[in-house]
């Protein structure tokens, strides 16, 4: 297995979304939203309602891969910052620890800057959770539910 | 690399659909879109060129149902089938938990079904993945065309590992969910065993 397995406990959720929380607020942010670099949500915080965020969280993570692939040709290590700046709303997009990605999404209320220094520090923050867990994941003692599940389980899934 | 959040009970998987150009992946996405609910569906999104080849990809989410009180997704993806995308084919491989081989049944694409064979291959095998060892299934399609080759001819070609195929005809959905359903039991069924990749 080459990625392991990518899981998420209530824990260290709590633990992500207290900080997703604390960014829309410190950075005066519209939305902040977490994805793993294959584009699956793991949180988000703000007016997420207007907001199509499976979508946006696909769409990143390809974002993320293309530029990580034109940093591997140019021998960059990657290149874990963008900024798109629009006439109403800027996407602030961040790698943390080559593992997931943090998007602020804001308008003229706050500025580039402050939103950086936020996301700087929420970065180290996530970091180190996404660490916890991923060691958390790798601990042989933890199974899967789903070594329960029988074939019955799943061929009923497509029966209905 | 499947994700199961134990939170809000969900279990997401990433199934791509692979082969040369003009195969029919695009269709299939495109017909499992127009003929599912729309509680079940995501919004499609097609990163193509003005000409209608996928550019980048294809992605559909989809949600098939609960299992054991999880509910399970799944992320569609398509690559880019023409030859000269293929750093984007190798980006949009990461992370795969299941495949589908779309294979083009014309004579004509016999040697285009085979490199995109061996490409997808190569390309898993750069990941440290095996497609032998990963969660696939292959589909004849455009079993509509006028000069189609017989499926045992596409099987013995395409399909040496026997693993579930299927002939289709995407543009009016012939074997289209025959062939997602074939790749999600065998997705589930690998990360029943713990599995992933190689
Ligand atoms: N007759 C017939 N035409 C098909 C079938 N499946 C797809 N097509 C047509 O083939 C053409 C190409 O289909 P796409 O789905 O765009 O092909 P693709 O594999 O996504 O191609 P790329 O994006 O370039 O990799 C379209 O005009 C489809 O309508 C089929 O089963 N029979
Ligand atoms: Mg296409």
């Amino acid at each position: 297995m080459t990625n392991p397995q990518m899981v998420m406990y209530e824990e260290e959720f709590n633990q992500i979304q207290t900080i997703v929380d604390r960014v829309v607020r410190e950075a005066n942010a519209q939305v902040v939203f977490i994805i793993d670099k294959n584009g699956q949500l793991i949180a988000a915080a703000g007016e997420t309602d207007q907001l199509d965020t499976t979508s946006l969280a696909s769409l990143t993570a390809g974002n993320i891969a293309a530029t990580g692939g034109i940093a591997k040709l140019l021998r960059e290590n990657e290149f874990s910052t963008q900024f798109h700046e629009g006439e109403r709303a800027n996407i602030h997009i961040q790698l943390v620890g080559n593992r997931v990605i943090l998007v602020v999404i804001f308008d003229n209320k706050t500025s580039l800057g402050l939103v950086r220094l936020r996301v700087k520090k929420a970065s180290e923050e996530l970091n180190s959770i996404f660490e916890a867990l991923l060691s958390k994941v790798q601990d042989p003692q933890q199974s899967t539910p789903f070594a329960e599940i029988t074939d019955d389980d799943i061929d009923n899934l497509f029966n209905d | 690399m499947s994700f199961i959040n134990y939170l809000s009970r969900e279990i997401n998987c990433k199934i791509v659909y692979y082969g040369p150009g003009l195969c029919g992946k695009t269709t299939n996405l495109q017909y499992i879109y127009n003929k599912t609910n729309p509680e079940a569906k995501g919004k499609m999104i097609s990163l193509a060129t003005e000409t209608e080849r996928t550019l980048f990809f294809d992605f559909l989410p989809l949600a098939l149902g609960e299992i054991r009180g999880f509910k399970t997704r799944f992320h569609l993806y398509t690559v880019p089938g023409q030859v000269f995308y293929d750093a984007s084919r190798k980006l949009i491989l990461k992370g795969v938990d299941g495949v589908v081989f779309v294979a083009d049944s014309q004579i004509a694409r016999m040697e285009a079904n085979l490199e995109s064979m061996e490409n997808l291959r190569t390309n898993l095998a750069e990941q440290g993945y095996s497609l032998d060892k990963l969660p696939h299934v292959i589909q004849y399609n455009k079993r509509d065309m006028p000069s189609v080759a017989p499926v045992e001819e596409l099987r013995s070609l395409l399909n040496p590992n026997g693993m579930p195929d299927f002939g289709a005809i995407a543009t009016t959905g012939d074997g289209v969910f025959d062939t997602l359903k074939a790749v999600a039991k065998l997705v589930l069924t690998e990360l029943k065993r713990g599995g992933a990749g190689g």
